[in-house]
């Protein structure tokens, strides 16, 4: 019995985190350089493979055979750590994300946990640890400041990330991700209520709040993720590279894909929570309950739906980052502390009361 | 799966032994935060999935942070072995004896396998996962200590802000 439960949560993570989210890693990578080029009016790596599809694969192979230097100046030990620090938490954050409805009679979430969003933050914040110990390790003035950014922009939108995953939680009443989505894809999403229950002034209502909540939740992603316009962490014109100025090869790259996964898993966190996840809109498609029956068939559109939903959520990042100049560091600060903790808080109890007066 | 215990239970007990051990400040903090991540795993294995995760949220996540970011930011140096005055090993001797004299009677009490913890209510089914128990506890038998407790961290952070002030005006 324990042990086809540890089968079949192998198989799981093989599949979604090394098959999936890794490859998807890359895709990504490849993405921001075709559609960062198309919005430049440039070409864009097209030569390796159709499309310059397989960019991503020579990429790999460059970043392998480059010389790994350790410069004499870094601590060692804390040098070599700080990269698998970035990539680690963003992965296994993968654990509580419903990648579909059931395959085989069997959910398709490797770890179905009653405290979802709450593991995904807590493991989240410790990527903090890698950027920090990188900019303290390499021992030289740029990484150490990129570092210190880091931190106090990570712990900040923290604060306003989780509050303004609150909201949903108080109207969804649950904090399993599976029963979040399932709730959705059977009364609307939380963006879009336009079937089930959600069509009603009480939906509508509702997605007022939710609405706030997206918006708050996005944009502190965008800063969790130290993506443009909030990269202050690794800002070229004031910090060389930032915290990964002292490396190179394969721990260099090692930073860059931690941030794509923490993006790609930022995206899939907020299509499972605003975008009802795996499921189709209108109510097409969705099973009965929880426990019910559902084909192969359907099951396996339920994952492509899934992917498709988070991808067009990396082009939005992709496009974000093309788009918006940088931030300047008070601003972002300001921002975070000022702006967005407040409006959270607001919105916290602006739902408590539309949920009391509904009642 | 008790090898799962054994091996969360040596990261605790690993980490918390390199506290004290490391002379490198940064390397004590890491051994702390191993031995919170432990004892959160510890915490899961009890089906206390919000005690366990909590855990890692505010304590290795939170904290343990800003006690790293103070760590570098004033670049404390590495402790230096120094000599300690024969009394403060008899004291600190006499603390573990105490303790560890402490956790043989407690201990004595309940032979292995001889008492079983009583049951936890219904861990099954939707609005009985344990952040639901503990959330209706907490806002039915307990608000008032969380009220408390919630005005007492109000005072403590209005104590901050007016301390860090350089002036009062």
């Amino acid at each position: 019995m324990d042990w086809q439960i540890i089968i079949a949560a192998a198989i799981k993570v093989v599949v979604f985190v090394f098959l999936t989210t890794l490859p998807l890693v890359a895709m990504s990578v490849w993405a921001e350089r075709r559609v960062s080029a198309a919005m430049q009016d440039r070409v864009g790596p097209n030569r390796v493979g159709p499309f310059g599809l397989l960019q991503a694969v020579a990429d790999g192979i460059k970043f392998l055979l480059k010389e790994d230097f350790t410069p004499d100046h870094v601590r060692k030990g804390y040098f070599w750590l700080a990269p698998a620090l970035t990539m680690v938490p963003a992965l296994l954050t993968c654990a509580v994300l419903p990648f579909g409805s059931q395959l085989f009679g069997e959910k398709m979430v490797i770890a179905d946990l009653d405290v979802g969003p709450l593991f995904v933050f807590a493991i989240a914040s410790l990527t903090v640890y890698g950027i920090v110990l990188a900019g303290w390790s390499s021992n030289s003035k740029y990484p150490f400041l990129g570092g210190i950014r880091a931190t106090s922009q990570m712990i900040s939108y923290e604060i306003s990330l989780g509050l303004s995953v609150v909201p949903l939680v108080m109207i969804y009443g649950e904090l399993n991700l599976g029963n979040i989505v399932m709730q959705q894809a059977q009364n609307g999403w939380a963006l879009l209520p336009l079937w089930g229950e959600g069509l009603s002034v009480k939906g509508f209502l509702l997605a007022i709040p939710l609405f706030i909540s997206f918006i708050i939740f996005t944009v502190s992603m965008f800063a969790e993720t130290n993506r443009l316009p909030f990269d202050l962490p690794e800002c070229e014109t004031e910090l060389v590279a930032g915290y990964h100025t002292e490396y190179s090869s394969m721990k260099f790259a090692l930073f860059f894909l931690g941030e794509y996964a923490a993006m790609i898993i930022g995206s899939g966190l907020a299509v499972t929570l605003f975008f009802g996840g795996w499921s189709l809109p209108f109510g097409w498609l969705t099973p009965e309950s929880a426990d019910a029956e559902v084909p192969l068939w359907v099951g396996a559109v339920h994952i492509g739906t899934f992917f498709a939903k988070v991808i067009a959520f990396i082009l939005f990042f992709i496009v974000v980052r093309w788009t918006l100049p940088r931030f300047r560091y008070d601003q972002l600060m300001r921002l975070g502390w000022v702006f967005f903790f407040e409006i959270a808080l607001f919105n916290v109890v602006l739902t408590a009361l539309l949920l009391w007066g509904l009642a | 799966m008790t090898f799962l215990f054994y091996i969360f239970a040596a990261f605790a007990l690993i980490g918390g032994i390199g506290v004290v051990v490391y002379r490198n400040p940064v390397s004590s903090a890491f051994s702390m935060i191993l031995s919170f991540l432990g004892l959160a795993a510890l915490f899961i294995q009890l089906n206390a999935y919000l005690v366990g995760v909590l855990q890692i949220l505010v304590y290795a996540g939170a904290i343990m942070v800003l006690f790293l970011f103070i760590i570098m930011l004033i670049n404390v140096e590495d402790e230096e072995k120094r000599r300690f005055p024969f009394f403060s090993f008899l004291g600190a001797g006499g603390i573990a004896v105490a303790f560890i004299a402490l956790l043989a009677v407690v201990l004595k009490r309940f032979a292995p396998g001889e008492a079983t913890i009583p049951k936890l209510t219904a861990l099954e089914g939707p609005g009985t996962s344990d952040t639901h128990q503990v959330g209706e506890l907490l806002f039915s038998t307990y608000w008032f200590p969380i009220q408390i407790v919630a005005i007492l961290l109000l005072v403590a952070t209005v104590g901050v802000v007016v301390l860090s002030k350089k002036e009062l005006k």
